[in-house]
């Protein structure tokens, strides 16, 4: 049987987020079309990973344990992935749209002569009719992402070849523990036999990770300035409301670009995805690269002086006006009615 | 110690500041009304190579680019920086690649140029927001990659020693050449056009180009051998046609839909004093705040 298989990503022995998200959907996924979930970990330090992931309802862990395959370089992973998918032929493979994700995912999909969907926002089994060919495919995975700028939402499909291989950002899919006592079987393998020494020409020889300083993915609530914030100046005003309210500023891409916010802020599908109690959208017109990012927010509150604005239709209120007047009366209000 | 360097670069219609008349009223995408730039990080790329070009006198770069004869305007745009010539890739073969198609055709392009240490181009470019042709290309050439550069920072021994961008910090590494970089949009910008080389190369064009301008000072092309851009179709670059545009791309587009939003009912206030005071006590009255 041919099963899906879900490329974790490990710090220092700890499973990333992105890849149990993946585990939760690929399980749905699996069950839909009734083969397993596999799961795939290179690195050094796996011992725990079986741990952590088996409550997601892995059916098979495959781990690659040596020293030299952490920290992360993009041929050893490449062969080990390429070598084992020859071997075991999954149908599917979902990899974190993460900087390692997106650095693999092509390399294998080129070595593979496989298709590759990046950045997708939503994923679904269904069938597919090529009229021209005649030909009728039965369970194929929609890889659905918007496209051209997040104008369009494209629904893309891989009809003749595998694995159907696609990346998804982190928060995009909700991870959710299946059985904690859910048993899986782990099959550890000789990386000798799946690498060769040329793979390990590329060194890394320096590197430096601090701590993240924002946080919007967790945020409960969250001011997001657009392009029509108007300038790096106005911004200010959004922090402030976000002291008062203790939330975090979120951005759209066009204000990152920009430069009224950095990339971190960035909220959208080729940023954060964002799930938060109060969803405060200034100046953002609501191209759909950008809905995708904050569409689940609880409450909508959008400030805009085009009452026309996209993001309008989907706000549970829409305040048409200046973000600058706005949001001073809402430090005011907010200050005098609170306690 | 010179380089042989090649930038891929793409253009693309700006999809950043889409403005209404770039809609149709259907909700598809008027592409007529987009103008077509040169992709952003591609210009961070063609400035690694700059760079490189300026610390290792003699090093020489090549622009590439695939697309319609419209996309010889990148070319020129990297002549007019300091590229020192150009090559178009165009055929209709090549028409409706995916990532993966494109990969293969610009490796075939690639080799056909022959003799390179180093390939450079974006991360990733605005229209499709992939950044998957890179690492592919670099696979199709068996190649080693570094994604998410920042700087090339020098060159040893046959190794180059790249900075990386990283989701909460940097990294450098260390490989040996032949090599492909992306570049990522948080590197330096791009210099201006030099003055000098926009007039030295304002007449550079392809061969397709030139016919269709009827260009009666046609022998300043013979004279001056530098403005001719080289053209390549599927046959000048060996490529096997199965592999290329639409039959060579394992993914098909289903569909194609327009942005609906999940329509709520919404309060519509004006912004008054009165009205942000009501929505305020509201929104703490529901524990929403506060």
């Amino acid at each position: 049987m041919n099963n899906i298989i879900v490329y974790i990503e490990t710090d220092e022995g700890a499973v990333a987020d992105v890849s149990l998200e993946l585990l939760t959907k690929g399980r749905s996924l699996a069950d839909q079309l009734g083969c397993k979930l596999e799961a795939v970990a290179i690195g050094n330090h796996l011992g725990e990973v079986g741990k952590q992931v088996f409550p997601y309802g892995v059916d098979a862990l495959h781990i690659f344990n040596d020293a030299r395959l952490s920290p992360y370089t993009t041929l050893p992973h490449t062969s080990i992935l390429v070598n084992l998918f020859k071997q075991i032929k999954p149908q599917i493979c979902l990899m974190g749209a993460t900087i390692i994700g997106r650095d693999l995912g092509p390399r294998v999909s080129s070595s593979l002569g496989s298709g590759l969907t990046a950045d997708c926002t939503s994923l679904e089994i269904g069938d597919h009719e090529d009229r021209k060919a005649g030909k009728t495919y039965k369970n194929l995975l929609y890889q659905i992402r918007p496209a051209f700028g997040g104008n369009i939402v494209a629904w893309i499909i891989n009809p003749d070849h595998r694995p159907q291989m696609a990346t998804v950002r982190e928060g995009v899919m909700k991870k959710e523990v299946l059985d904690p006592l859910y048993k899986g079987e782990i099959v550890e393998h000789d990386v000798n036999d799946y690498v060769n020494a040329d793979d390990f020409a590329v060194a890394v020889i320096e590197r430096h990770i601090e701590k993240s300083k924002v946080n919007i993915k967790n945020a409960p609530i969250i001011i997001a300035g657009g392009y029509g914030v108007g300038s790096k100046e106005n911004f200010d005003l959004l922090y402030d409301l976000a002291d008062v309210l203790g939330g975090e500023v979120g951005a759209s891409r066009a204000a990152v670009d920009a430069g009224f916010a950095e990339h971190e802020r960035q909220i959208g599908q080729t940023g954060v995805t964002v799930r938060p109690k109060l969803y405060i959208a200034c100046g953002i017109s609501g191209q759909i690269q950008h809905v995708a990012g904050m569409q689940d927010s609880s409450i909508i509150i959008s400030i805009n002086n085009d009452a026309n604005a996209p993001i309008n239709t989907m706000a549970d209120y829409v305040i048409t006006g200046e973000v600058e007047t706005v949001i001073p009366k809402m430090i005011k209000y907010y200050k005098k009615n609170s306690k | 110690m010179a380089f042989n360097i090649i930038v891929l670069a793409k253009q693309v219609p700006d999809t950043r500041n889409i403005g209404k008349d770039a809609m149709k009223a259907d909700g598809t995408v008027n592409r007529g009304a987009l103008p077509a730039i040169f992709n952003p990080e591609d210009l961070n790329a063609l400035e690694q190579a700059l760079g490189i070009k300026d610390r290792y006198p003699g090093s020489t770069i090549t622009m590439l680019t695939m697309g319609p004869g419209r996309a010889a305007d990148i070319l020129r745009e990297g002549l007019f920086r300091g590229a020192d010539d150009g090559v178009l890739l165009t055929d209709r073969a090549f028409a409706g690649a995916d990532t993966l198609a494109t990969s293969y055709a610009l490796s075939t392009a690639v080799r056909k140029i022959g003799k390179y240490d180093l390939i450079i181009c974006g991360r990733q470019a605005i229209d499709g927001d992939t950044a998957q042709v890179g690492p592919q290309v670099a696979e199709k050439l068996n190649i080693p990659q570094v994604t998410y550069a920042e700087e090339i920072e020098e060159i040893n021994n046959g190794k180059a020693r790249v900075k990386r961008r990283l989701e909460n910090g940097v990294e450098t590494v260390e490989s040996p050449l032949p090599l492909l970089v992306t570049v990522n949009g948080s590197a330096r910008t791009c210099r201006p056009r030099n003055a000098k080389l926009l007039l030295k190369f304002k007449h550079a064009k392809t061969v397709t180009e030139r016919q269709a301008e009827n260009i009666d000072y046609i022998d300043i092309y013979s004279t001056r051998p530098y403005l001719n851009l080289t053209e390549w179709g599927v046959a000048d670059v060996d490529a096997d046609i199965d592999l290329c545009g639409l039959s060579g791309s394992p993914t098909k587009v289903k569909k194609i839909e327009n942005v609906v939003f999940q329509t709520k009912e919404s309060k519509h206030l004006s912004g008054s004093d009165d009205e942000i005071e009501q929505l305020m006590i509201e929104l703490i009255a529901n524990h929403t705040i506060g």
